[in-house]
């Protein structure tokens, strides 16, 4: 079971990879953000992850739960700001 | 290898799907709308399958319950922020994509 968590973690690592080339060459700040609040999600779980590998797991959850509100608060401060820019 | 392992590795593996999807969707669509619509329903439905993987593997617990409630909030959180930010880009001028485009 261990073994199909590392499974798991190290395709979410690729696939995080691989929105990072939306994140770099996006045309503009929105795909820019999008891939962000992407890589975003996608962390959380592998974080999920690495606390059922390492068996901490209170410890992770409370990280994994920061960091999915935070996700969260960044993207909409984000758009908040954007929108104001023009 | 009990019943809620086999049932967290089904959860997992089809919220690694959708996230491999969503992905496709983000780098293939032709538009910044349509890269949205991609990601903002793939990313919330993997994520909600693979916490919800993660849940059956915790076992019931305290560590459970805080898993489901992540869950719950980025079902909640997710659909919010994709409306947020195209929100925002449909009010500074992203045009959508259209026909005409596409023959361009």
């Amino acid at each position: 079971m261990i073994d199909f968590l590392y499974g798991i973690g190290f395709g979410l690592c690729f696939l995080v990879l691989v929105v990072l080339y939306r994140g770099i060459f996006g045309p503009g700040v929105y795909n820019r953000i999008a891939a962000v609040s992407a890589v975003g999600t996608k962390t959380l779980i592998i974080l999920l992850i690495m606390g059922f590998i390492y068996n901490r797991v209170d410890m992770f959850i409370d990280i994994s739960m920061v960091y999915a509100l935070l996700n969260f608060v960044g993207t909409l401060a984000a758009a908040k700001y954007l929108e104001m820019e023009k | 290898m009990n019943f809620w392992h086999v049932l967290s590795i089904l959860f997992l593996s089809g919220g690694l799907f959708f996230f491999a999807t969503a992905t496709l969707g983000l780098l293939r669509f032709p538009d910044f709308y349509t890269r949205l619509h991609a990601t903002g329903k793939g990313d919330t439905l993997a994520v909600f399958l693979c916490l919800i993987g993660l849940a059956f593997y915790a076992g019931f617990s305290l560590s459970c319950l805080k898993i489901i409630f992540i869950a719950v909030f980025m079902f909640l959180a997710q659909p919010t922020a994709t409306h947020a930010i195209s929100r925002a880009a449909m009010k500074s001028g992203v045009t959508p994509w259209t026909k005409e485009d596409a023959t361009k």
